[in-house]
């Protein structure tokens, strides 16, 4: 099968979910090409080029892209689908704005977040929050997929695949940027990061995630939030965890005052190990976690980060 | 202008789901229904910009089987001012609903569509995108903040990595997220005057969409269960446990 992969970046990074997304897709055929569109991207397709499988890496390089909005994006695509069985997609914020977009420009479904490749027309993907998997096959003859990154491991990047310069006038902008606040975050990124350490509503207040950012930095990890720290104003929108946030499946997930309600669960079940921290020994975060402490946070955090 | 809200019947989020013994999909019967909450988030914002006087009517419209009217009914206590029921099967793909809300769009002449970004069962993230592809208007996904500046539309959006605010003109389509705004409760009063408010049925057919389907599932089945772990007494232990049993720090 014939797969155009479409890269996620920020015009100068290749995402690293990318390199997931390529993995996921050589499980159905081994001529991937991957698409970079942006603004000053070069340096996105030269990394794109050194990803295993990949055999031809096209960019469309234009001013008028520079912000990926799907509006702008989807024609771009849809024009060069028709050479290509299947267009994949990481499940980020851009990858879920725009690639519903390009089914439908088409006339084709869409598949969400697959977690698993069965064959060419046959994926896995979770539903009811991952309380479900369903095993879905599609008829349509283009297969527009997201994919969930933490369910793949990324390709190598041992490979020298050629850059193909691709020239395509941008349309009319519908949608302009006003501005952007990006999250200030030195830590590792969320999704990719091998340990994360999450904060809930036990937490208490923006302040004492400070425990939490000392235990972050001693392990390199990233952190994450509850949807009820994340509403109390305890750390941005963007770290929360869970169905309606992120998913990670890091190496150690650390939840600490996070009770564990079904929507959080959603986000981090997948983790290989989970430790949990929390005061009340019947949280449902307890049936999960691999090993628990029942305590109180406020005193067990500086002990965890001073010993480590 | 008129504000169009898609809503679906979904089970109560707070439920755990069960898969049914035949793997063929997860149990129904008895189970208890709601709005999709992010639907309800996309009812309340319509609501508060009718109260704003910047929308004329607030239009729900629900795809699904008749027991959809129900969640309709809610909508309808919570603001709306009339419904539409599309008589279909139960979960139909995104891109069928969005075939068939353009042509409701289309039929009632809609400046603004607003749909929860996504459903809490099928988890699909799709019908907004699909719409405005279908339409050819912009489209504002995961919204947590709405104003309308002269005739444009601003909309903070929650992406990775932080917020962007963008501008469109309308006609737009809007997906919420769950920050966008606390959905009120229906009073006992209202729940009264919406069995009065006008409900339309229509068939797929009468609005000339397909109802195909080209994606089957052939199997549901539950997550695999993680084996039970361990308390610990102490921090010391604890440490113990990652480093020399689990192996995940150094």
């Amino acid at each position: 099968m014939k797969n155009l992969i479409i890269a996620e970046h920020d015009n100068q990074h290749l995402h690293a979910d990318t390199l997931k997304v390529i993995q996921a897709a050589s499980h159905t055929g081994t001529a991937n090409t991957v698409l970079v569109i942006g603004s000053d991207c070069q340096s996105v397709a030269e990394q794109a080029a050194k990803a295993e499988t990949v055999s031809q890496v096209l960019i469309v390089d234009t001013p008028e892209f520079g912000y990926h909005f799907a509006e702008m994006l989807s024609p771009v695509i849809t024009n060069l689908a028709s050479d290509y069985q299947g267009i994949w997609f990481c499940a980020s914020s851009k990858g879920k704005d725009l690639a519903p977009r390009v089914a439908a420009k088409m006339g084709v479904g869409q598949l969400s977040d697959i977690v698993q490749v069965i064959s060419e027309d046959t994926f896995v993907r979770p539903i009811y929050a991952g309380n479900a998997f369903a095993k879905v096959t599609t008829r349509d003859s283009t297969r527009v997929i997201t994919v969930r990154g933490s369910a793949f491991d990324p390709v190598g990047l041992n490979n020298n695949a050629p850059i193909e310069q691709f020239q395509i006038e941008a349309p009319p902008a519908t949608v302009s940027m006003v501005r952007f606040d990006k999250t200030e975050n030195e830590r590792p990124e969320l999704t990719a990061a091998e340990i994360v350490i999450s904060g809930g509503r036990g937490v208490g207040s923006k302040e004492n995630f400070a425990l939490i950012e000392q235990l972050a930095d001693k392990l390199g990890a990233a952190i994450g939030a509850s949807r009820a720290a994340v509403d109390a104003g305890f750390v941005a929108n963007d770290l929360q965890v869970g169905q309606t946030g992120k998913i990670v499946a890091p190496k150690l997930y650390i939840a600490v005052g996070i009770s564990g309600a079904i929507q959080h669960l959603a986000g981090m079940k997948e983790s290989k190990v989970i430790v949990a921290i929390n005061k009340d020994p019947d949280s449902p975060i307890f049936e999960v976690a691999d090993y628990g402490l029942v305590g109180d946070l406020f005193e067990i955090l500086p002990q965890l980060t001073e010993q480590l | 202008m008129k504000i169009l809200v898609p809503i679906k019947r979904v089970i109560d989020p707070y439920i755990k789901v069960r898969v049914k013994p035949d793997n063929s999909d997860v149990e129904m019967n008895n189970v208890k229904m709601t709005v999709n909450p992010f639907c309800e988030i996309a009812v309340e914002e319509a609501v508060r910009l009718k109260e704003q006087g910047i929308a004329s009517e607030v239009i729900v419209v629900s795809a699904g089987e008749s027991s959809s009217q129900e969640q309709l009914r809610t909508a309808l206590a919570l603001g709306a001012d009339r419904s539409i029921h599309i008589d279909t099967p139960r979960d139909i793909e995104p891109l069928i609903v969005a075939k068939l809300l353009a042509t409701i769009v289309q039929r009632e002449q809609v400046g603004l569509v607003i749909t929860g970004k996504q459903s809490i069962d099928t988890d699909n993230n799709q019908v907004a995108q699909m719409l405005a592809a279908l339409l050819d208007w912009p489209q504002a996904t995961f919204a947590s903040q709405v104003s309308l500046i002269d005739q444009q539309l601003e909309v903070v959006r929650e992406v990775d990595g932080g917020l962007m605010t963008v501008a469109m003109s309308l006609p737009a389509v809007i997906s919420t997220d769950l920050r966008l705004n606390e959905p009120r409760f229906a009073s006992l009063p209202n729940i009264m005057k919406a069995k009065k408010k006008p409900m339309q049925t229509l068939s797929a057919q009468e609005l000339g969409v397909e109802v195909e389907f080209t994606q089957t599932i052939t199997e549901v089945s539950p997550p695999q269960a993680r084996k039970s772990g361990i308390k610990v007494a102490t921090v010391e232990e604890l440490i113990d446990k990652l480093r020399h049993e689990a192996k995940v720090i150094v």
